[in-house]
């Protein structure tokens, strides 16, 4: 009997802990690391930690959205077209055969590059114009969510189709090459090395600086301000929050813009990686950035959400998706498989869910 | 007299330890009314969850014409015969009547699953003739009045042959006429031999219209008996377990010469008309008016949540237009609404969250950072949460939703008393909240003018605002039509005024008659 209650309790601590992501996420890592010993070598988790800061980054963006009670399907559009646009300007040559035809040959850029090609300031100044271009993108969809009463849905919808349209006209549907070293470096270097196998491997990757600072810049805001506050009281019930003096509007416009510039700076981790500029720069990314959200328990009802669930959703989707290559199974095979796990924490928040609302019956039931 | 309809025999009922029902012993006789009361938490609503199959009973049995009854679920109570009223009506507002009335049942073609529609649209007429309802049966239900949507509740459980019918608060959002009608087929429906359960906070009306009144506190059966065994006070007592001397506190300040809002000639076509008054620091000024009349719609002008097309608002002196409710605010206003559900509270946040909201701006640390001072936040919520006496476990991790809808009405308004308000707008402050918590609340009214601000007091409960107010304001059909000093409240002329614009004139030299 009491062995039950404590198997009870200790299964509920679990289930209800803030870190559940995290304890499976660790479950999962040393159960197939028995049979697969290469997932936990030094090269695998440099590998690893290279691919959860872009996606953190794009998450945490989407997270402030969900967090008002919407969805923004435009974040993988905003990174093909923020790309595009950033890698044009900083390029250092194009090729004429290629890019002739462009709508802005000649005037913005030519045989010898972008507008910024050669200059000391090419890499801030086209990362800075990409995360412009991201905010203001997301600014127009919150607009039209606050101010317009479209739903998130739609307004995102078209977004997305625009603007990914948009980077292929731009761009010709090419990749744009030749970017300066310094801006592959934040893609591509890492900051110390570490012995592997014959060679050596980096430790700690440029783009987990980027994610670390969004992070906590995101942690501070949810967490600290009124911005915060306001952010979930709008998710919560935005009727209430407006008769309580909550600038409604405002905040779900912030939301979005917050989400377009956390696009873009995902597209700058992307771009660098690959060292181009690409029209279709995510267009495989929505399912996990809205994957990775669900798994970490950001409820897409709103009002819900924290910078630790999304780390540890990106942790979890991060690892399920480099095993199941490492398990030499299919893209296609990598899909259902990553499909049904969506399921699985989908229904485990159901249960989690559940399991809470037993724990605060008694009010419940006492009252009207 | 003859065997019991319906008969509880020592049930219980416990959640997680705490109980719920302890020991309930209850017999109804057919085509009789039983009137059941009792505070929020006392139990009502968890004997009628297990009477319409939501909770199985933990001790003791049910019996339904001697025999056991153990329905495994609403639709199995359903089937024998035991139909709910919800205070929330479970109607489909996008369907017409006939789909609500026929939604489980459609009348087919044959056997085929055509709907016989002629058929069901001819039963429907019938159905509702048989409430006195006389709409359309093509009428989509979002269309009908509140008291309308009502009948059509009980048409639907006439229809489907119910012979207990449970009334959960059917009046509170029905005009005083709706209500009167109501009565009436209530008074029909015993005739016809059904049986009412019949809950309700105004005691007033348990007793106008019960044959047998049972009092819950508790969780346990206080008094049971026939009706004239009780009166108010003695069901009061029954119901808080200690006599109130009176329902509604003293106040020690007097109405003050400063005006803090000055509205003058507002109007919004189609909705309120050259309404004009002054609100004085210190005073309680009440605002009547029936289920249209435009009180609540006033209500949301003042406080910059709606527009206005002319006329002036002045607060503390100054000439505002603004239709944002934050500049109000800044102002010194305050409005608790009368929909605590949808615009008072977040129901899944914390009563620390929700009581802090509206004064954020307030405890901003930095002004470019936007940080939250949260100790001096959290040392405020506590100050209130105790002047108020919330109850409630941990503030920080409680749930609203949890709470009884007491205690959600107080940290409503203590999310507005945190800012310290000169001007209070509220909307039905006690809708919903049992005799104690109202008592309570009233005190806080009371403290709030006595510290020198204005109260204005929406309400449809008359006898509430002649109890509290130093003035009542009179609304109908979207116009001022009345204005009572309280040494001429006379719950009668006030009623009259309400009912029509045209009859009632603040009245000069006539003396007072006394509350």
């Amino acid at each position: 009997m009491w062995a039950i209650r404590l198997k009870e309790t200790f299964v509920r601590r679990v289930l209800l802990s803030d870190s559940f992501v995290l304890f499976l996420t660790l479950a999962y890592f040393l159960v197939l690391w028995i049979f697969l010993p290469r997932l936990g070598s030094v090269r695998n988790l440099s590998n690893l930690s290279s691919n959860v800061w872009p996606l953190l980054v794009l998450v945490i963006g989407q997270m402030f959205v969900l967090i008002v009670g919407g969805i923004d399907l435009s974040q993988t559009s905003i990174m093909a077209v923020t790309s595009v646009c950033g890698a044009l300007m900083m390029t250092s040559s194009l090729d004429p055969e290629l890019f002739a035809k462009n709508p802005l040959w000649g005037t913005l850029i030519s045989e010898q590059g972008g507008l910024l090609a050669g200059s000391a300031m090419a890499t801030p100044a086209g990362i800075l114009v990409m995360l412009a271009i991201g905010a203001t993108i997301g600014l127009g969809n919150g607009l039209a969510v606050a101010k317009l009463k479209m739903p998130p849905f739609m307004v995102t919808l078209v977004s997305m189709f625009f603007f990914s349209g948009l980077a292929i006209f731009v761009s010709r549907s090419e990749n744009i090459r030749n970017l300066p070293a310094s801006f592959l470096a934040l893609g591509q270097n890492y900051l110390g090395q570490v012995p592997a196998g014959r060679g050596s491997v980096g430790l700690v990757p440029y783009s987990f600086f980027a994610g670390l600072a969004m992070a906590l810049v995101a942690w501070f805001v949810l967490a600290r301000t009124v911005l915060g506050r306001w952010l979930y009281a709008v998710g919560m019930n935005r009727r209430a929050a407006a008769v309580s003096g909550v600038p409604a509007d405002g905040v779900i416009v912030c939301a979005y813009a917050i989400s377009g510039f956390c696009a873009a700076l995902g597209s700058v981790l992307y771009s660098a990686r690959l060292g181009a500029g690409r029209p279709t720069l995510g267009e495989n990314v929505l399912l996990d950035i809205i994957g990775a959200a669900v798994i970490g328990g950001i409820s897409l009802f709103g009002g819900k959400g924290k910078v630790r669930w999304a780390f540890y959703g990106v942790l979890f989707f991060v690892l399920l998706d480099s095993s199941l290559y490492m398990m030499n199974f299919k893209f296609y095979t990598v899909n259902i498989v990553k499909g049904g796990v969506i399921l699985v924490a989908a229904l485990l928040d159901v249960l989690r869910n559940r399991v809470r609302a037993g724990r605060t019956a008694p009010g419940r039931g006492a009252t009207a | 007299m003859s065997e019991p309809l319906l008969e509880f025999e020592h049930v219980g009922k416990r959640f997680f330890g705490a109980v719920a029902l302890h020991d309930v012993s209850l017999a109804v006789q057919p085509g009789s009314v039983m009137g059941l009361i009792g505070e929020n938490g006392a139990g009502k609503s968890t004997l009628m969850n297990i009477l319409g199959g939501v909770l199985p009973p933990d001790e003791g049995q049910v019996r339904l014409q001697g025999k056991p009854y153990h329905p495994s679920g609403p639709a199995d109570a359903a089937r024998a015969g035991i139909a709910f009223i919800h205070q929330e009506l479970n109607l489909f507002g996008n369907l017409s009547v006939v789909d609500n009335l026929f939604i489980d049942r459609f009348p087919r073609v044959g056997r085929t699953p055509l709907i016989h529609r002629r058929q069901a649209a001819h039963r429907t007429v019938e159905a509702l003739a048989a409430v006195n309802l006389n709409v359309s049966p093509k009428t989509r239900v979002d269309r009908l009045t509140p008291g309308q949507k009502q009948l059509v509740e009980i048409a639907k459980a006439l229809h489907s042959g119910a012979r207990i019918i449970i009334f959960d608060e059917p009046t509170t959002s029905l005009t005083s006429r709706e209500t009167q009608q109501l009565f009436e087929l209530i008074g029909q429906l015993r005739r016809d031999g059904r049986t009412i359960l019949y809950i309700s906070h105004n005691l007033g009306d348990v007793l106008n219209l019960a044959d047998e009144i049972t009092i819950l506190r508790d969780g346990r059966v206080v008094v049971k008996g026939p009706k004239d065994d009780f009166d108010v006070d003695t069901m009061i007592a029954a119901m808080v377990g200690k006599q109130i001397d009176q329902l509604y506190p003293s106040r020690k300040g007097t109405v003050g010469d400063k005006v803090l809002m000055a509205v003058s000639r507002v109007t919004e076509p189609g909705i309120i008309k050259g309404i004009s008054f002054d609100l004085h620091a210190g005073e309680v000024l009440g605002l009547f008016g029936l289920m249209g009349s435009g009180r609540t719609e006033l209500g949301r002008i003042l406080f910059g949540l709606d527009s206005y097309r002319s006329g002036t608002i002045h607060v503390d002196g100054r000439m505002q237009y603004t239709r944002s409710a934050r500049e109000r605010i800044r102002q010194g206003v305050a409005f608790i609404t009368e929909d605590r559900r949808a615009e008072g509270l977040l129901m899944e946040a914390s009563v620390a969250d929700n009581m802090a909201l509206v004064a954020l701006p307030r405890y901003r640390r930095h002004r470019m950072l936007g940080t939250v001072d949260r100790r001096g936040l959290g040392r405020a919520v506590d100050g209130v949460v105790k002047a108020l006496k919330v109850k409630c476990g941990d503030l920080r991790t409680d749930v609203v939703k949890n709470l009884s809808g007491g205690n959600q009405q107080k940290a409503v308004i203590g999310k507005w008393l945190l800012c310290e308000p000169t001007v209070c707008i509220m909307d039905e402050p006690t809708r919903g909240i049992d005799v104690g918590a109202k008592y309570e609340v009233y005190s806080i009214i009371n403290d709030l003018a006595d510290g020198g601000a204005g109260v204005l007091c929406i309400s449809s409960e008359l006898e509430e605002l002649v109890g509290l107010c130093d003035r009542i304001l009179v609304m109908s059909k979207g116009q001022m039509c009345g204005q009572f000093q309280r040494s001429e409240f006379d719950e009668e002329r006030i009623l009259t005024a309400a009912f029509d614009g045209h009859l009632a004139q603040p009245s000069q030299g006539q003396s007072g008659v006394s509350n």
